[in-house]
């Protein structure tokens, strides 16, 4: 176990350091922060002196190098739009979005294991193909177009959800919630749904052709022959099986789940990293961009260190200290 | 209040009608005590970067000075200039303009606002990499007593008042010592944390109560506010910005917010058809033109080319069909209301007097040239320039057009890295002249003259003009030097107008934005009233 997480610690440091060149090498196309930080009647001698204060004239190397000694004692810079240590506003941003991001998933998994199963065990059921045929729809619309939807439908025409923010929230242990109040919850209703219809209908698809398939293996004849309970059979022996390739892409989603909340926060103009992020690009506000592109590359390492140890409870062959399981 | 009302998708029955009435009548309960207190929800595209009125020129430093702050003067809806902190002015020579201040006005900290103060500001305003600009025909601001001050300039100057609506007077004792990381609270800094970016004491209607950046700001009446007189009404402010205009504009319709701006153009129908909300749009003075680069296309040194341009290009229809009418087709940077306006000057399509220009100059076969343009700067940037494209082709000029973001467009802007580039311009002093010495004097970097000609124009009488016409100081020897600028660059077809941007903002019923409207954008909030 040690040996594992030693192993992931230093795919971390190597991955945002890998982040944080090239995010570095790229912020020169970004465009120019400080024609955001003046009014257009500035001088361009006046520009010039303030690029070179803000040492925005130096060499790459000599930029790069101020920047990663003062990463390596926990600062990654300061936004030149929040005039705040750009790690602080990402993290005063974090629990909006790890909430949405935890709504999502809570949508998703409530929801995709019963359909997805029973779509698999009853392919004929009408109700359960219309869901199917609707999941197509839903993987095909874009999400920017599910949120304004249904913003125009549940706020502007029915008028009972809120349009836009976050609404009410609550400290906790120094971290601002939303879920623990009425105003919070019903701000998270309409977000949550528009970015869990993309992830949705995946999952319900997944899961449904990996359940049929492990219904059709020996194993579950076996079982069925054996004369166990059906509920035993579907609910234990099948779905465990069924869930180790869910667990997987599931894993990897969560890095297309943080893209999109993007669009969706940018939509619902939801106080979280996403739209942070956004604007910071159309700023130019390049601290704040490389600060965020390397917590997310942590946010992916954790993530997916996670889902390796959840895919050793399911499955106990899997020996996560060893790098070749099945070799030894 | 969606639980009181009963919507017919549910049908009604009689629990849920008692049970309605118990809830309405106990909110109507607790709604009394706090009737009069009348707060307004505010969303805008963006908010104020900074607290600090100095810190950086932008309409939205403006608005927020303008809520926070008091100037000297301001604005009023006709462009004439109302008083504010200052009661009267007179000119006493041709350099100098005295100012009369208000007596017993109070700053948020319960300062004192005297001539002193103003002095103060004006020197701040003096260092600041942003508004230093504007104040460079000024020579000093003089404490006569303390309710009188002077503003002497350097040489005659016909845009004093025009300035001293910059002058916000700052709480001079508020921002004097060290804050606890020992920098100086006077300090104005672009980037990193400074004690005015955050903290603010000015004479203004507002005092901001809680400010998350980005999320939302909270504003409270100033209960020693000096206008006594105002019809104002509003006790609190929450004010939210929404990046996006559907959001926005489904904010307002659902009544999540009381008023919203700008209204994105494809709402415009949609706000105007709902009965609940009031629509206010005015024609605007951000003229947005092409610019034709001579340097790099020597085709483009031949008058007859750049009017046969200009001829090609059909602003009215672009203004119909691509702005939905949201804007006014141009023929001249001066909008009407501005001292240099010549109505005489009319858009001009014509595209067979297009052509036969075309061959007059020999062109009858065209000639390729690039174009850039930017995408989230102005409103329908990308397509007026797509529209501009399929415009000239008709004539045979075949464009290579590249869009891009702001933030990538200016630096390419800068370097005049296309043939034809797209440029606004809003004119910082409201005043005619402005447009020109930025956008078409021959470009001269001593003066900062010409710094956005990136056609590189150059006329020496226009050049002439505009140095003459700001030591002028009589109103009518300015008008006619102004209005001659516009026509020389009109028959010389010096740019490309396309049209002046109109303004929208949209509030519920009730909400009484119209008088408190200005072409400038800056919203007297102070002054609004709402039921």
């Amino acid at each position: 176990m040690f040996a594992f997480f030693s192993r992931r610690l230093v795919q971390a440091v190597l991955v945002m350091l890998v982040i944080s060149v090239i995010a570095f090498s790229i912020q020169d196309n970004l465009g120019d922060p400080l024609r955001e930080l003046v009014g257009q009647s500035v001088s361009e001698a006046e520009r010039q002196s303030l690029r070179n204060q803000m040492g925005l004239n130096d060499p790459f190397f000599v930029q790069y190098w101020r920047f990663f000694k003062k990463a390596l004692l926990g600062d990654l810079g300061t936004s030149y739009f929040f005039k705040r240590p750009a790690l602080d506003v990402i993290l005063d941003k974090l629990p909006a979005t790890l909430e949405l991001v935890f709504g999502t998933t809570l949508i998703v998994i409530l929801f995709s294991v019963p359909i997805g199963v029973f779509a698999a065990i009853y392919p004929k059921q009408w109700f359960l193909r219309l869901v199917m045929g609707m999941s197509i729809i839903g993987i095909s619309i874009p999400v920017f177009l599910t949120a304004i939807m249904s913003i125009y439908i549940f706020s502007v025409e029915l008028g009972w959800l809120p349009s836009f923010g976050r609404g009410e929230t609550v400290e906790l242990y120094g971290w601002t919630v939303g879920f623990l109040t009425r105003d919070g919850l019903m701000h998270l209703i309409l977000p949550c749904t528009a970015l869990s219809s993309i992830m949705l209908p995946l999952f319900i698809r997944l899961i449904r052709a990996e359940m049929m398939e492990v219904l059709e293996s020996e194993y579950i004849r076996f079982a069925w022959a054996k004369g166990l309970t059906r509920r035993r059979i579907w609910f234990l022996h099948a779905l465990k099986n069924t869930l180790l390739p869910v667990i997987t892409v599931g894993g990897l989603q969560i890095g297309t789940l943080i893209a999109f909340t993007i669009l969706t926060e940018t939509v619902f103009q939801w106080p979280g990293m996403g739209f942070l992020f956004l604007e910071a690009v159309n700023r130019v506000d390049t601290p704040l961009i490389v600060a965020y592109l390397i917590v997310v590359g942590l946010i992916f390492v954790i993530a997916n260190t996670i889902v390796d140890l959840i895919y050793g409870l399911v499955n106990p062959t899997v020996r996560l200290a060893r790098s070749h399981p099945e070799g030894e | 209040m969606s639980i009181i009302n009963c919507k017919s998708f549910f049908g009604c029955n009689g629990f849920k009608r008692i049970f309605s009435l118990l809830v309405g009548g106990f909110i109507a309960l607790m709604l009394t005590t706090a009737v009069n207190a009348k707060t307004l929800r505010m969303a805008y595209d963006a908010d104020p970067v900074s607290l600090d009125p100095h810190e950086q020129l932008s309409g939205g430093t403006l608005q927020l000075s303008h809520m926070i702050f008091d100037p000297l003067l301001r604005w009023n809806q006709d462009l004439g200039f109302d008083p504010r902190l200052a009661e009267k002015w007179e000119r006493v020579d041709e350099k100098t303009v005295r100012f009369h201040l208000r007596k017993g006005v109070k700053f948020h900290s319960g300062n004192e606002m005297t001539a002193l103060d103003v002095r103060w500001t004006f020197d701040r305003l003096k260092k600041s990499p942003d508004f230093k600009g504007i104040f460079a025909p000024f020579e000093s601001l003089n404490v006569v007593n303390k309710h009188t001050i002077e503003l002497v300039t350097k040489e005659p100057y016909p845009l004093v008042l025009h300035t001293a609506t910059y002058i916000f007077p700052m709480d001079r004792k508020f921002y004097d010592g060290y804050d606890a990381k020992g920098r100086s609270k006077d300090a104005i800094v672009k980037h990193g944390d400074a004690f005015a970016s955050f903290n603010a004491s000015g004479t203004g209607p507002y005092i901001i109560t809680k400010r998350e950046q980005g999320v939302r700001v909270d504003f409270r009446r100033f209960a020693d506010y000096w206008d006594k007189q105002s019809p104002g009404n509003v006790d609190q402010i929450v004010f939210t910005p929404i990046k996006q205009g559907p959001t926005r504009v489904a904010a307002l319709l659902s009544g999540d917010v009381d008023f919203i701006a700008p209204v994105p153009p494809a709402d415009l129908a949609r706000i105007d058809r709902d009965a609940n909300v009031d629509l206010v749009t005015m024609s605007g003075t951000r003229i947005i033109t092409f610019q034709l680069n001579q340097k790099r296309r020597p085709e483009l040194k031949d008058k007859r080319v750049r009017q046969a341009i200009v001829y090609a290009v059909n602003n009215a229809g672009i203004v119909k069909k691509i702005m939905r009418g949201f804007g006014t087709a141009a023929a001249q940077q001066s909008p009407k209301g501005y001292l240099g306006y010549d109505p005489s000057l009319k858009p001009r399509y014509d595209l067979a007097k297009a052509k036969r220009l075309m061959k007059e100059a020999g062109y009858e076969n065209g000639f390729s040239a690039t174009m850039m343009a930017p995408n989230n700067r102005y409103v329908n940037d990308d397509k007026i320039a797509e529209a501009v494209v399929v415009m000239l082709a008709k004539i045979k000029i075949k464009i290579s057009l590249k869009t891009m973001p702001k933030a990538q467009y200016w630096p390419k802007f800068d370097e005049r890295a296309a043939d034809i580039m797209m440029i606004g311009w809003h004119s910082d002093t409201e005043d005619s002249s402005n447009f020109t010495e930025f956008l078409l004097h021959t470009p001269d970097e001593s003066t900062g003259y010409g710094q956005y000609n990136s056609g590189n124009y150059s006329n020496a009488r226009v050049d002439k003009l505009v140095v003459l016409n700001q030591k002028e100081t009589d109103p009518t020897k300015r008008k006619a030097m102004l209005q001659e600028i516009e026509r020389i660059l009109h028959d010389e077809a010096a740019f490309v107008p396309l049209h002046w941007q109109d303004r929208a903002w949209a509030a519920r019923k009730g909400v009484d934005i119209a008088p408190i409207l200005n072409v400038m954008n800056f919203p007297y909030l102070g002054d609004l009233k709402m039921n």
